[in-house]
């Protein structure tokens, strides 16, 4: 009985690389677009967040609190298996953008909004005072300010992202997961599957995480 | 220039402002001195709509900035302000703190903004700082960019909310010389403070506060020679040691 990572094994993973390879662009199309969601979601209720407004602030917590305290593989099962009883029916590729895009949003809301919390007060009346409205404040004076610190855990939710898509393997994703998934249960060949599948996600987070690392450093350093 | 009338603050249940009647004219200059709490941040900071007054008008340079639908970006464009915190942005440069709303806001040309932001520099005596960053300034240093930075936005009015209290006492002299030099000319100068020696250089008129009243006002030489109350007489007793 020849064992998980028997050479023909690899042989044959590497003869059917275009699987992996497709997998793999499709996990960073669904991670780039689920990051640009993510973001979108996370500034827009981030900002509700930091507001004076009651039921501003409340759309933040409810949108936070509920998605941050159900599980991910709950919210795409429901998009997927879900909102076709609505009668509204997603494609995998969208319900993953939008899974794990409202699911990062969440996180990111509470960066941003710890954020621009950090900002001093006076900012934001010293913009008012020279006639920048709440918007232009917003992106001249608070939100520059806010990036320093909120850079750091804003790349490792990109990270959680990534590896997150791999969730979408349980809906037929399509997704780097899925390919690799699907390609062993088809021959078995658990072993090299996993090993270069868990490599290539490694390639997408490693340099992001190290970036964190590194920002993170330089924070201190001139904090 | 400036008309305060009626003028009510609550915060929550706390009544801060009661009644507030207040006539600045053009170019005169007003020194705002009370004890804490008496409200007169919250006074100055109603005149650039920083706070909103619950109930009564401020009328600004012939526009209603309390009527629902005032143009108060517009109005805070010649309307600047100077901060107890200095409040420059600490990501931008000097040269940049002082450009970035006349180009942004009023969309005057960058060189032009850069060519009298310098000026203005030059005026407070900081100009060779252009390039520097906030951070890389003493307090004092900082407070007289922050008042090169009002002024690049070319204001009518300037309102000064204790712009000496969070510097050490060395570093007050050279802001308040910034600030004589400026009472020359014909800006509007509403000051929140207590260095009695500015009111008497440039006060037209004085304004005694005391909890959330106008208690006082008058000459700069009526509160040094007569004061009428004996609240202002205690007041000045305790500032003027
Ligand atoms: N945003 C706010 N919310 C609630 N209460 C406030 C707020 N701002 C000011 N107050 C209260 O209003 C009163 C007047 O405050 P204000 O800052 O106008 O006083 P002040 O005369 O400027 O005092 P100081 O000399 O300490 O600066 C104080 O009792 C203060 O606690
Ligand atoms: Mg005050």
């Amino acid at each position: 009985m020849p064992g998980p990572f028997a050479g023909f094994k690899w042989l044959a993973l590497i003869n059917d690389w275009s699987v992996f390879a497709e997998g793999f662009v499709q996990t960073i199309l669904l991670s780039a677009l689920g990051l640009t969601l993510a973001l979108g979601l996370g500034i827009f209720f981030g900002l509700l967040g930091t507001s004076h407004v009651k039921l501003f602030k409340l759309l933040n917590r409810v949108y936070v609190e509920f998605i941050q305290n159900t599980p991910l593989v709950i919210q795409i099962f429901f998009l997927y298996h879900g909102l076709p009883h609505l009668g509204i029916m997603l494609p995998v590729f969208v319900v993953g953008v939008l899974g794990v895009g409202v699911y990062h949003g969440a996180y990111i809301a509470e960066v941003i909004r710890a954020g621009v919390e950090s900002v001093p007060r006076g900012q934001l009346e010293a913009a008012y005072s020279q006639g920048f409205s709440y918007w232009g404040a917003m992106i001249h004076i608070v939100l520059p300010q806010a990036k320093r610190i909120s850079y750091p855990p804003l790349t490792n939710q990109a990270v959680n992202l990534i590896k997150n898509t791999s969730v979408l393997a349980m809906v037929a994703g399509g997704e780097l997961m899925y390919h690799a998934d699907s390609w062993s249960s088809n021959n078995l060949y658990y072993g090299p599957s996993y090993v270069v599948t868990g490599l290539l996600y490694l390639s997408l987070c490693f340099p992001l995480a190290s970036f964190a690392k590194r920002m993170e450093r330089k924070l201190e350093v001139s904090s | 220039m400036i008309k305060v009338q009626g003028v009510n603050k609550f915060f929550g249940p706390l009544h801060v402002l009661k009644d507030i009647n207040l006539n600045v004219d053009s170019g005169e200059k007003v020194v705002v001195i009370g004890p804490s709490g008496s409200g007169k941040s919250t006074l100055i900071r109603c005149m650039n709509l920083l706070e909103t007054p619950s109930t009564g008008q401020i009328v600004v340079d012939g526009v209603d900035i309390t009527a629902p639908k005032a143009p108060i970006t517009k109005v805070r464009e010649s309307v600047a302000m100077v901060f107890q915190q200095f409040n420059l942005y600490p990501h931008k440069t000097v040269l940049e703190n002082l450009t970035l709303a006349p180009t942004l806001i009023k969309k005057i040309s960058r060189d032009e903004a850069s060519e009298s932001g310098l000026a203005f520099l030059e005026r407070v005596g900081l100009r060779e700082k252009a390039d520097a960053y906030p951070a890389q300034l003493s307090g004092g240093q900082q407070q007289r960019v922050a008042i090169a930075r009002a002024l690049n936005m070319r204001p009518t009015v300037m309102l000064f909310d204790e712009p000496t209290s969070a510097l050490d006492p060395e570093m007050i002299q050279e802001v308040l010389d910034v600030m004589v030099d400026l009472a020359k000319e014909g800006i509007t100068m509403v000051v929140v403070t207590h260095e009695m020696g500015f009111a008497k250089q440039v006060a037209d008129q004085v304004i005694f506060m005391d909890g959330g009243t106008i208690l006082e006002k008058g000459s700069p030489e009526h509160f040094f020679t007569n004061p009428e109350h004996d609240r202002t007489k205690l007041f000045l007793s305790r500032i003027l040691r």
